[in-house]
């Protein structure tokens, strides 16, 4: 009977492992292999180098830039992100006012709930061009616009965005534009996550709370958040991971893809101009390898700290 | 240039490719197709002739790839019927695209396309492809009888297409379109006004006052693309440096962005920007483009593709006419130069598996016939001469009065298809000055450092120029 189970398991397994091998983690090891070497991607001549496009790596000011501002946003995505949702999240579901019919969520959540989810739909090259016409550097762009038919900007001096290397907190303009994007198309997905999360929280937690005399923040603070903690963590990882590509806002937003002037480079760009526009597929592939190990640890690291024991209920 | 590793690649893939049969049956497809050696120039069969020079074998295929950009892709349906009428059993497979390396650069190592028309923004790096050997030489094209005229290939091209497309002294790149670059004016504007395109620097200087007046910005540019405002940069730094200045420039030869001439060429953009002579706003390459058209601004530079890329949104009344880039004025050392070569490079690929039908349907396209059908449905002049005889557009006939008062030699730059590093950083550089960010001692001062970067970085091969 048990090997019965087994053959059946295996069955059922084999297909979709099969795929992830073949077109998930071979690719992984092909690029680790041609990380060793001095291959130009567009013939099928390569020679070994050993280590060397590492030991380059290091020296590389181009991705010391790039991930400074990874850093960057590996901080403010997964910060503001959560933020937004974890807030949303709690009007939606336990913001509004408890009476007869208990606990619930402000008036209209229902309708609130999909217009935040929304972006989530739209995929990122969708959000990066119509972002693109809302920052366009002139008076036809959206938010210019209205601001210079408010007056409370010249016509002579636009917002440019994207095109904004000024520092701002010390990191450049064209950077928090970008974090915008990322937490406005990010906060509904996780809005729903977190949500999902606090109905599985039992009422009568919040009853008693409420009963207690605790109001909307105490409540928040004392009893949605400390039972969060496994969701949080979560989507703190599967944030960090976003944070640390970006490559699609970057490609198609910024001028010269990490532009202006290197303003805006990340680890992506900086692969995808060794790879694509240099030739220099071996390099490219170190860094791709270096930013994966990168992740991982940065992954184990983060689970390690949150975890904790599980409250059941 | 060991091949092991790359076997050893294949016979792994082979037997990933088997592991996946027993998966899918699609996995196997797409890896067999990955893993299985190119047919071997199956075009050796055909018989060769004057009439056949590369012996194209009846009843293959070729497949040909054109960038859709500025020029569309009609003219390119037209040489394919003109191919045809004379093989009408090849079967030639087009498709046009504007993401040129995003679909053919994966293919060049193993199923390339025979014939890639690399141009555009998404372009695969000229010096990469040469260095790679991922591209074939062309030398025996141009030493074929031309198609539908007297003499060779060669014979038939306009001057500077066959340096523009030289490599380490193999020709590669068959560049299609000759392309005149200069500042673009809407003539009958400037008729009611009295105002007359400017030579140099000085003339616009006095003459944005009165621009300005009107209510239009003097001088609107693309600022999302680096190597839109590169062009003009470079073209005044040739008018006043002169053409040795720029060689040296090419060939990272030391101190050459310091030489005479370069500084002052710069400093006049920088002049530009500080007086505010610019349309206030970024815009790319359409936007500014659209902008000049709606009246927004007096001047705006871009090459002879203009006309055809803003067809559809043309206002009644607006005449585009091109002059040429300013120069300094009597300290220039080569004011009459003017900024043309062929561009919109088509390359056939090492590994194409029909390169004889690749290179008879380039002979196709530089045919007599086939120039004229692009001249006349682009409105740009193609490489070879006489192309634009017998168009009548404004436009056009702007930019063959140009190169009738042009020297005999053209502005060209190599740096950028030289090195892609340098290629890069004379972008961000160009964007940079324009944004008013960047003086012109200082980006002399970033670029001479690129450069010498460049000249010390021995993985990088070097390229030379000698005209």
């Amino acid at each position: 009977m048990r090997h019965g189970v087994a053959r059946f398991v295996t069955g059922f397994l084999a297909l979709p492992v099969g795929l992830y091998l073949f077109y998930v983690v071979w690719p992984f090891l092909q690029a680790a292999g041609y990380s060793l070497t001095d291959w130009g991607g567009y013939s099928d001549r390569q020679q070994f180098v050993g280590l060397e496009n590492y030991v380059r790596l290091f020296s590389d000011e181009l991705i010391r830039k790039a991930f400074w501002h990874n850093v960057f946003f590996l901080i403010t995505v997964p910060l503001f992100t959560i933020a937004l949702a974890l807030f949303l999240a709690f009007l939606l579901n336990v913001g509004g006012r408890g009476d007869k019919a208990g606990i619930r969520g402000v008036f209209g959540s229902g309708l609130y709930k999909v217009i935040f989810f929304f972006p989530q739909v739209l995929s990122l090259v969708v959000i990066a061009v119509m972002w693109q016409q809302i920052y366009r550097a002139d008076g036809q762009g959206l938010i210019n616009g209205v601001l210079m038919k408010i007056g409370l900007i010249s016509e002579d001096d636009p917002i440019t965005f994207m095109y904004d290397p000024e520092p701002f907190l010390g990191v450049p303009a064209v950077l928090w534009w970008l974090l915008l994007i990322a937490v406005w198309s990010g906060a509904g997905f996780y809005m729903v996550l977190f949500s999902a999360a606090m109905q599985s929280i039992p009422k009568d937690i919040f009853e008693a709370a409420i009963l207690d005399g605790a109001g909307r923040v105490h409540t928040f603070f004392r009893i949605t958040l400390p039972l969060l903690r496994d969701t949080v963590s979560v989507a703190w990882v599967y944030l960090g991971f976003i944070a640390l590509d970006m490559f699609a806002l970057v490609y198609i937003m910024t001028p010269s893809q990490g532009g202006p002037n290197h303003a805006s480079e990340i680890f992506a760009s900086v692969i995808h101009f060794n790879a694509f526009q240099k030739g220099q597929f071996g390099y490219a592939c170190a860094i791709a390898v270096a930013l994966a190990i990168f992740t991982i640890l940065l992954a184990a690291l983060q689970l390690r700290i949150t975890r904790r024991e599980r409250i059941e209920y | 240039m060991s091949v092991t590793p790359d076997l050893d690649r294949r016979t792994l893939l082979r037997r990933a490719a088997a592991a996946g049969l027993l998966v899918t049956p699609a996995a196997g497809l797409l890896s067999a197709c990955a893993g299985s050696t190119p047919s071997q120039n199956d075009d050796s069969a055909g018989e060769k002739s004057n009439d056949n020079p590369f012996g194209v074998q009846d009843g293959s295929a070729v497949k040909v790839v054109i960038f859709n950009g500025g020029l569309g892709d009609a003219w390119a349906k037209e040489d394919q019927a003109i191919f045809n009428a004379k093989y009408p059993n090849v079967t030639v497979n087009m498709s046009s695209t504007q993401k040129i390396k995003t679909e053919e650069q994966p293919k060049m190592a193993t199923q390339p396309s025979d014939v890639v028309m690399n141009s555009g923004a998404d372009m695969m790096d000229i010096s990469t492809l040469v260095n790679e050997g991922a591209i074939e030489p062309l030398d025996d094209l141009l030493a074929a009888p031309a198609w539908d005229s007297e003499g060779t290939v060669a014979d038939t091209l306009l001057p500077g297409t066959v340096g523009d497309g030289t490599y380490q002294g193999k020709f590669f790149v068959v560049n299609v379109a000759y392309t005149v670059w200069g500042n673009w004016y809407n003539s009958v504007l400037f008729d009611k006004e009295g105002w007359t395109p400017p030579k140099t620097f000085d003339d616009f200087f006095a003459l944005a006052p009165k621009i300005k007046a009107k209510g239009m910005a003097p001088y609107v540019y693309d600022a999302v693309h680096g190597y839109y405002p590169r062009w003009a940069l470079m073209a005044t730094v040739w008018k006043s440096a002169g053409k040795q200045a720029v060689i040296d420039i090419d060939n990272l030869k030391e101190n050459a962005w310091r030489a005479e001439g370069v500084l002052p060429a710069l400093e006049a953009w920088e002049k530009l920007v500080k007086d505010k002579l610019l349309l206030p706003g970024k815009l790319d390459h359409t936007q500014s483009q659209q902008a000049w058209l709606d009246g927004k601004a007096a001047f705006i530079q871009v090459g002879t593709w203009l006309k055809n890329e803003m067809a559809a949104t043309i206002p009644p009344g607006f005449e585009m006419k091109i002059s040429d880039y300013w120069g300094l004025g009597a300290t220039d050392k080569a004011p009459n130069d003017v900024y043309a070569g062929a561009g919109e490079g088509i390359v056939v690929p090492a590994k194409a598996p029909n390169k004889a039908a690749a290179k008879e349907f380039l002979r196709a396209v530089l045919s007599k016939a086939g120039s004229a059908k692009f001249a006349e449905l682009t409105k740009s002049l193609a490489s070879t001469k006489g192309s634009g005889d017998n168009v009548q557009d404004a436009a056009l006939a702007s930019a063959n009065e140009l190169m009738k008062n042009a020297s005999s030699d053209l502005i060209s730059i190599k740096l950028w298809n030289f090195y892609a590093d340098l290629d890069k950083e004379s972008q961000n550089l160009s964007a940079e000055l324009m944004a008013g960010r960047l003086t012109a001692a200082q980006f002399v001062d970033k670029m001479q450092a690129a450069a010498d970067k460049v000249a010390k970085d021995s993985s990088i091969t070097k390229q030379t120029r000698d005209a």
